[in-house]
């Protein structure tokens, strides 16, 4: 039931349209199943399943607005709910920033529902956390893990002629596999549309071998390193980059893509020039939302090119007021690659660290993009194109403008996080303290 | 982990629930006689399909927030979400199941027939049978928050033109962008269990703050200053200062009344300040941390190591586990501090966020001890775990964020005991040669067993020869939590002991969110490692 066809979700939200008296009205109308099964100390400690279907409507009068949401959806509720945004529209003081509703938009194709992820039922769950515990116990490792799928769908509607629709389903895993000692730490993330894709007895392998790998871990010396990000530590950087590309936070001149005299970096060259990021929904390994939450249409959008910056995202009302393109930011993105793997990168090495994953990430400066936070569950030293042996965790202070001026190689793209990173190869990455930590 | 980030406003999922009209919060939620009837549905119908314990969690959860940037209100959040969770145990293992809206015993009854069924299905995966500590029934009872003004009856013009006000006083006094923030949440909450308690609760937390940007027109710096208000269990009585709760020196800071207008002011002409300020220079400095700074120390580095599902390894996927072992605590000897650390774990502080008469599994809260004069002595345990570490009875700090959600071990409020010895903050630095006065929380960054941190603050003022020297910038400190701890002289004494907290603090897979206050007075820290985070792009 949770998840509606176009035809029956258009039924509902051409109902909830007709009701209303207001200048402008819209309906969101969304269902979700989302299941869960947690495990730590090698056994099962939560797992459920839930559902969710929901109405949202929006009454606007002039520039007022009011919301209001309800889950029943014969007649008289759809009725009450409608009037009920208008009485709040009416209350509700005006929004300055108020930009009128879109009319009907043009949507690329994306393919983000799966049978396979739609299907999981609780049996499927107990088998992928089994899955995942069962080598673990049978190596005396001890498994703390986490998957969850959700599939459902969205859709949008308005007195302006816009409809949207766009159903998806996905699933993400992680797990993290100590010793029974405690002495050494492994992790392994993956995420996929299609739930035939995902395999939790090999991807813990890669987190068994990572914490057998990490014992008796040696320290180095704080200081600056060639570094090889797996693309797992690569995504939390470069996100929290391209999270800060809000085209207003730059004109207002308080983010790190604003200049002095009110300019911004658009159209100059910040990073290297091996460095491309795009986005784009229709991409069949990271298919996005064809749309937006205001029912923009996402689009292809190149946001650095050859390190140049060629695209920021803006809100409807600052991008009008600018007088430029509305780019809504998008769901996940494109860090274009090479064709080297992991492995090719840490075998054109002399010396560097391999960086499995970084934790508690939080920024320091907002006008450099300084973040800092640790290496986690697996950091090796690499000499000789070889992994060496396991050393301590590091903290570091850096930021990933620097870190892409930095950039030594850049691998091939694997999806991580809804997102498809290289590993990267970086010179002179700042790790600023040890960390005892496993 | 603390949820709210520095620098811009992250407003993380706050707002669940239904939105609502502001006159749907003074609705009066059911009455208990009518919430006794629905969880007496439930715990019968749990125990009839084999159940050995259950109880149950009505919920009404009330939140407003009001956003707002320069001469413009931004956001107005009305939201309201009412449901029930059934929690029991069959076959030695949890089960839980809830119902959205519930308004019949039939409802109830089919959630608590679910809850035992998936209990059931659980245990054939399970290691060790759940042991409940025992706990005693309370009957019909209630706990209300002692508040002054209940938030949510101040209409939102008022509210709305305070926050105008703040900004309007900040862009005044130099800042070139403000954005303000008043977050309101009630929970009404309803708790009933086999062993016979009916416990009706009202809990009030408020939470107002801002954040100022100050921009060089020449260089194109910027600088951001945040308020120095706290999350508070109050109601808007929190907003309404006398001078009793204002404490006077270098910039003023706020106990249990707070002057968001003269924070404003204030905070516009350090954040210009702060653009010429000197940057640090790296080194080793005594650090003198004001209790609006301390308790995010305090937070990241005593309560959630202290977490006892964090140091069996419950928490190793997401949050980490701990470096404080279950054989450093039975060793009696671990010096967690030196020996002016007290650190105690609190659910009872009136004003504070984690005061409540009971907790979310139905027992009564209290007071202990977690480390004393330097010495580890205790954790955080709930019902299920008590058995784990010797105790009798749970400490009383199971909490669900919402009636959907299954309750845990949460932090209680954690704070660090006030001087026993009289002692101002002004008497404390002029003992100091070299040293930074801290002010605020900033950048916050631990590690996943909590050995190594690094904070920021808002306000930094470097400290020479015993005086105040003037502003600094660029500063960060790096330690380890055992050093850093042992590493503290001096605390001032209860005239200066202030509540900070996080709204928001993160932990769990789904994520649930929960509020924590940690007080303290100002302390100092000899010899710990600051860093200089200034860098060009």
């Amino acid at each position: 039931m949770a998840i509606l066809t176009k035809e029956e979700a258009k039924k509902i939200i051409d109902k909830v349209l007709a009701f209303s008296k207001a200048d402008e009205i819209s309906a969101s109308l969304s269902g979700n199943r989302t299941g869960n099964i947690r495990y730590a100390r090698n056994s099962v400690s939560t797992s459920g399943e839930t559902y969710d279907l929901s109405l949202s409507v929006t009454a606007v009068y002039g520039k007022k607005s009011g919301t209001a949401t309800i889950n029943e959806f014969d007649d008289a509720s759809l009725e009450k709910t409608v009037r009920r945004a208008e009485e709040i529209a009416k209350l509700a003081p005006d929004n300055p920033e108020y930009v009128p509703m879109l009319g009907a938009q043009q949507y690329v194709n994306t393919n983000a529902f799966a049978q396979s992820t739609a299907g999981i039922d609780p049996e499927y769950r107990a088998k992928a956390a089994f899955g995942s515990i069962e080598p673990c116990s049978k190596k005396n490792l001890t498994a703390a893990g986490y998957m969850e799928d959700r599939s459902g769908f969205t859709a949008l509607g308005n007195n302006k002629g816009l409809f949207a629709y766009n159903k998806s389903t996905s699933v993400d895993f992680s797990v993290t596999v100590r010793t029974a000692d405690g002495t050494g730490s492994g992790f392994v993330q993956r995420d996929y549309n299609d739930a035939s894709k995902l395999n939790t007895n090999t991807a813990t392998e890669i987190a068994m071998q990572k914490a057998l790998a990490s014992v008796n871990a040696k320290a180095l010396e704080p200081g600056k390193y060639t570094v090889i990000l797996e693309p797992t530590a690569a995504h939390d950087l470069i996100l929290n980059m391209m999270r800060n590309m809000d085209g207003r936070s730059a004109d207002e001149g308080r983010s790190f893509l604003g200049k002095k005299g009110g300019q911004t970096r658009l159209g100059e060259k910040l990073l290297d020039e091996r460095v491309t990021i795009y986005s784009d929904p229709a991409n069949p390994e990271v298919p996005g939302s064809p749309f937006a939450n205001d029912g923009r249409p996402q689009e292809k959008v190149t946001w650095f090119e050859k390190g140049v910056v060629k695209n920021m995202y803006f809100s409807r009302f600052w991008a009008e007021k600018k007088g430029v393109k509305a780019i809504p930011s998008p769901d996940g993105i494109v860090f274009q690659g090479g064709s080297e793997s992991l492995a090719d990168l840490i075998k054109s090495t002399e010396k560097g660290i391999l960086v499995t994953r970084f934790w508690y990430i939080r920024t320091v400066d907002p006008q450099t993009l300084l973040y800092t936070g640790l290496t986690r569950d697996g950091t090796f030293y690499i000499e000789n194109g070889q992994i060496k042996y396991p050393v301590k965790n590091f903290r570091f202070n850096e930021s990933p403008v620097i870190m892409l001026n930095n950039v030594e190689a850049i691998g091939k793209p694997v999806r991580t996080n809804g997102s498809l990173i290289p590993p990267l190869k970086i010179r002179d990455f700042t790790f600023t303290s040890l960390s005892d930590a496993v | 982990m603390a949820g709210l980030g520095t620098g811009a406003f992250m407003l993380p999922g706050f707002a669940t629930g239904r939105p609502v009209s502001p006159e749907a919060f003074l609705m009066p939620g059911d009455d208990v006689a009518m919430k006794k009837r629905l969880a007496d549905a439930a715990l019968n119908a749990a125990k009839s399909k084999g159940a050995s314990y259950a109880d149950v969690r009505i919920g009404r959860y009330l939140n407003q927030y009001v956003t707002t940037r320069e001469d413009k209100v931004e956001n107005i959040v009305n939201t309201e979400s009412y449901g029930v969770g059934v929690r029991v145990i069959a076959n030695g293992c949890w089960g839980f199941a809830a119902v959205v809206d519930a308004k019949n015993e039939a409802q109830l009854a089919k959630a608590a027939e679910e809850a035992v069924a998936i209990a059931k299905a659980n245990a054939k995966l399970m290691k060790e049978p759940v042991q409940l500590a025992p706990q005693k029934g309370f009957g019909e009872v209630s706990w209300k928050a002692p508040i002054k003004k209940n938030a949510f009856e101040v209409p939102i013009k008022e509210k709305v033109d305070l926050l105008l006000s703040v900004n309007d006083a900040a862009m005044k006094n130099g800042a070139n962008y403000v954005n303000s923030i008043l977050f309101q949440v009630n929970e009404q909450k309803y708790f009933a269990s086999t062993d016979g308690s009916y416990i009706d609760q009202d809990i009030h937390r408020i939470w107002p703050l801002f954040n100022v940007t100050a921009i060089d027109p020449q260089t194109g710096k910027f600088e951001t200053r945040r308020s120095l208000s706290a999350p508070m269990g109050m109601g808007y009585d929190y907003l309404q200062s006398n001078p009793a709760d204002k404490l006077t020196g270098v910039t003023t800071r706020y106990n249990k009344g707070y002057d968001m207008l003269e924070d404003a002011t204030a905070a516009s002409q350090q954040a210009k300040e702060k653009l010429t300020a000197k940057s640090v220079e790296a080194g080793k400095y005594d650090l003198i941390l004001d209790p609006s700074h301390l308790w995010l120390t305090i937070h990241e580095s005593v309560g959630h190591p202290l977490e006892l599902d964090r140091v069996l390894g419950y928490e190793a996927n997401f949050a980490g586990t701990s470096f404080a072992t279950l054989d450093k605590w039975q060793s009696k000897n671990f010096q967690y501090g030196s020996k002016q650390v007290n650190l105690i774990a609190d659910k009872t502080q009136v004003g504070s966020l984690g005061a409540v008469g009971w907790d979310d599994e139905g027992v009564n809260t209290k007071q202990w001890d977690l480390v004393k004069d330097g010495i580890l002595v205790n954790y955080q345990a709930i019902r299920d775990q008590a058995h784990i570490i010797g105790a009798k009875e749970s400490h009383g700090c199971c909490y669900a964020d919402s009636w959907s959600s299954v309750q845990f071990q949460r932090m209680p409020n954690v704070s660090l005991a006030a001087g026993k010895t009289p002692l101002s903050v002004e008497e404390m630095i002029k003992d100091v040669k070299k040293g930074i006065y801290i002010i605020g929380d900033g950048s916050f960054s631990i590690d996943q067993q909590r050995y190594n941190f690094q904070f920021g603050g808002q306000l930094y003022y470097e400290i020479k020869d015993g005086k105040i020297a003037g502003m600094l910038k660029d500063v960060a400190y790096q330690s380890n939590t055992q050093e850093f701890w042992n590493s503290c002289v001096q605390v001032c004494d209860e005239r200066d002991y202030r509540l900070g907290g996080s709204f928001f603090d993160g932990k769990g897979q789904p994520m649930q969110s929960s509020a924590v206050s940690h007080g303290s007075s100002t302390a100092r820290f000899n010899g710990v490692n600051v860093i200089n985070t200034a860098r060009k792009i």
